[in-house]
């Protein structure tokens, strides 16, 4: 009876973990979408490939061995432990006690001193990971943007990690007492090197209580993966799986290109008297809507999903030569404000509010224009990033809205665009004096002439 | 360009100026470095002369694409009507912009960053250069440019010269993929820096001087400006200069 309970309450467990996962899928999903832009679907076997090299690889990570390693044991550990996680919850809808163990014999030792092995490789990794965010001084994990909920977002999801990994070993320790005791069921794991180290801390108990921390232990294990699962939503965690779309999607072109905007090249063509191709003179008022980005649906739904890929490393931030020298702009507060102001808009939404109409944007209530500015369009935090996330292109898409629909970009720019527009080059030069330096060039070789015949 | 065209005559490859490269008094000398070149090797090239026109690159990364796409039309417009195959340019915006860019608004040329362009005459052994030149064993290092560099994937080009000059060429710790930009891409040229501790360019030129290099090479007039400045601010003109790799060649070269 006490086992159908059991079986119940799991299934109701699953349940409701699973429609909240759903419901914040599908709000992240339509906080995404609130961007624009096409669906690239094109060139799907170069994006796959980019998709199994960066993400499924982990090759970018290897720019840096030290937590490339640590991290490969928390990405490993992940991926293979959750093959465990398929038994504890066949077992919990079943009501079975490990139902892998007598149809893979003496074969399942092997695997699940594997996932052991692997817990604690997550665990060392954990902890040293702690240790460099909380006591070592290195800069990336310092900085302004990270105020108390990043930091503490952080500390919990290792934190979270060991104690999970913690539960799994400490199940196995006891499971491996109670095989032994007559007067329990328990089938036959074999000998599991990790946990049975734990051993001496249980073995003098009683085996009714041995059995309350087993199960114990297994629903905190289940219970806990669930809610780490729904909590990952809520944090920078989620890069566990968005890295996996956002590699997939990521800008092709080589980085230098900045992205066209077609409701351009139509006007420019209109106005210099040129059908454009299709010949449609028209512009269509909704495609135009705004030039560059003001606020998330401005941009690309790639910027947004790639605010919620973001772990905040802060490569991108240690590589930025602005960053470097002390000015405002840090690429990884760029995509931080990005996911902020689509959660914000996405809660507001969700209670009926007026979501982007809420007379707050991305630009100044998120990202102030000294940050923009600041940008050298170096690229360096496009190629630090770990998961091609691209910070640069939500710089470049609000620059345009400030020139463009604003004309309030900084006093020397705007020379600069007046320079171009009157004398075809960016300084305030006769476009006359353009050939001068042939002129200069052949005086110069007359005169080594005259000199070499002298 | 109008002229060779007059008298029917077919340029290889036009010769893409930009605006440092005419008007920069500094830039002008690499570019009449790099013309000696084409000369030297004989190599039959065209330039627009006063018919070519801003690329447009700082007024897209400040923002002003209208100002881009007109700027793009009539560079484009000028180019189709000369029927251009072929752009070589020492400056990595025209480039990147050129090659990147144009393409989408009608303008599809092979595009050739002069770094490359040199390392093809060398490789072919047009361009001969004799060991024990003017560079043998002298200390240079080559700073990267962002748009050459992160932004093309042209890492080794500019490299491979300055290797057959027999210069002993010295990385700073930030290259490659992780080199340090000089501070005036994405149109920073034509602005003040945002307040900060420092100039971009005065950490770079430290990182460079630090490396004991007697010369800065570079391969972009924007790096040209900055670090050339970065030397200036630390009184070590005398000792350090900053060189284009089409300078290098023709110096040694003797052009």
């Amino acid at each position: 009876m006490t086992g159908l309970i059991m079986q119940i309450t799991f299934l109701l467990v699953l349940a409701v973990a699973g429609y909240i996962l759903f419901r914040r899928i599908s709000r992240i999903r339509k906080n995404i979408l609130l961007g624009k832009g096409e669906a690239h679907n094109n060139h799907s076997s170069e994006r796959f490939k980019n998709m199994l090299l960066i993400a499924f690889g982990q090759k970018k990570m290897f720019k840096k061995v030290i937590p490339a390693l640590l991290h490969l044991a928390l990405y490993v550990g992940f991926v293979v432990i959750n093959l465990e996680v398929l038994e504890f919850v066949l077992d919990g809808i079943f009501g079975t006690h490990r139902i892998f163990a007598p149809t893979l014999g003496g074969f399942y030792t092997i695997p699940i001193n594997i996932f052991e092995f692997l817990a604690v490789a997550v665990i060392i990794s954990c902890v040293i990971f702690l240790w460099r965010r909380n006591v070592l001084t290195i800069r990336r994990f310092h900085a302004q943007e990270l105020t108390s909920w990043p930091k503490l977002d952080a500390n919990i999801i290792l934190i979270v990690e060991i104690v999970l990994m913690l539960a799994i070993l400490t199940m196995n320790a006891t499971d491996q007492i109670l095989q032994d005791r007559p007067d329990a069921s328990y089938p036959e794991t074999g000998f599991l090197f990790f946990s049975a180290l734990l051993i001496p801390l249980f073995e003098g108990l009683s085996t009714g209580t041995l059995i309350f921390i087993e199960r114990f232990a297994w629903w905190f294990h289940i219970i806990g993966i669930l809610g780490f699962a729904i909590y990952i939503t809520y944090s920078k965690h989620l890069h566990i799986f968005m890295a996996f779309p956002n590699t997939y999607y990521a800008r092709l072109a080589p980085k230098g290109k900045m992205e066209n905007m077609p409701a351009v090249t139509k006007e420019v063509q209109i106005m210099l008297g040129v059908p454009p191709e299709n010949g449609d003179v028209t512009i269509n008022a909704e495609e135009i809507s705004r030039f560059g980005a003001k606020d998330i649906n401005d941009l690309d739904w790639r910027d947004i999903m790639g605010a919620y890929a973001c772990t905040e490393c802060g490569r991108c931030t240690a590589e930025c030569p602005a960053n470097q020298t002390g000015k405002k702009l840090s690429p990884r507060k760029i995509m931080m404000d990005t996911r902020d102001r689509a959660e914000d808009v996405g809660k507001d939404l969700e209670k009926g509010g007026k979501g982007l109409e809420d007379g707050k944007s991305l630009l100044d209530n998120y990202i102030t224009r000294e940050e923009i500015n600041a940008c050298t369009s170096c690229n360096a935090c496009v190629e630090a990033c770990p998961v091609s996330i691209n910070p640069l292109s939500i710089i470049l898409q609000m620059r345009r809205y400030v020139a463009m629909e604003e004309a309030q970009s900084p006093a020397s720019w705007n020379a600069m665009f007046s320079n171009i527009e009157n004398n075809f080059a960016p300084w305030k030069f006769a476009p006359s004096d353009r050939f001068n330096w042939a002129d200069e060039l052949k005086n110069e070789s007359a005169a080594t002439q005259k000199e070499k015949h002298n | 360009m109008a002229e060779m065209v007059a008298e029917g005559e077919e340029a290889e490859v036009l010769f893409w100026v930009g605006c440092a490269g005419s008007y920069d008094d500094r830039y002008k000398r690499v570019t009449k470095a790099f013309v000696k070149i084409l000369h030297k090797v004989g190599i039959k090239f065209a330039v627009l002369g006063q018919e070519e026109s801003c690329t447009g690159d700082p007024a897209r990364r400040a923002g002003n694409e209208f100002l881009f796409q007109m700027q793009a039309a009539s560079n484009i417009q000028v180019l189709n009507g000369y029927n251009v195959k072929k752009i070589v340019t020492a400056c990595p915006h025209c480039f990147n912009t050129l090659k990147n860019e144009y393409p989408e608004l009608g303008g599809d040329y092979e595009v050739i960053h002069h770094s490359t362009f040199l390392q093809q005459l060398i490789n072919e052994g047009k361009i001969k250069l004799e060991g024990g030149g003017t560079f043998k064993g002298k200390k240079i290092t080559y700073h990267d440019s962002c748009f050459l560099g992160r932004a093309n994937n042209i890492y080794e080009a500019p490299r491979e010269v300055l290797e057959a000059l027999d210069a002993d060429l010295i990385e700073m710790k930030r290259c490659r993929t992780k080199g340090f930009c000089c501070g005036a891409g994405g149109a920073q040229m034509f602005k003040d820096a945002e307040p900060g501790r420092k100039e971009v360019n005065i950490d770079r030129t430290e990182e460079a001087l630090s490396t004991g290099a007697q010369t800065i090479a570079v391969a972009c007039p924007f790096c040209m400006t900055m670090m050339s400045d970065g030397v200036k601010n630390k009184n070590k003109e005398k000792e350090v200069s900053v060189k284009d790799i089409a300078e290098l060649i023709a110096e040694n070269e003797k052009l």
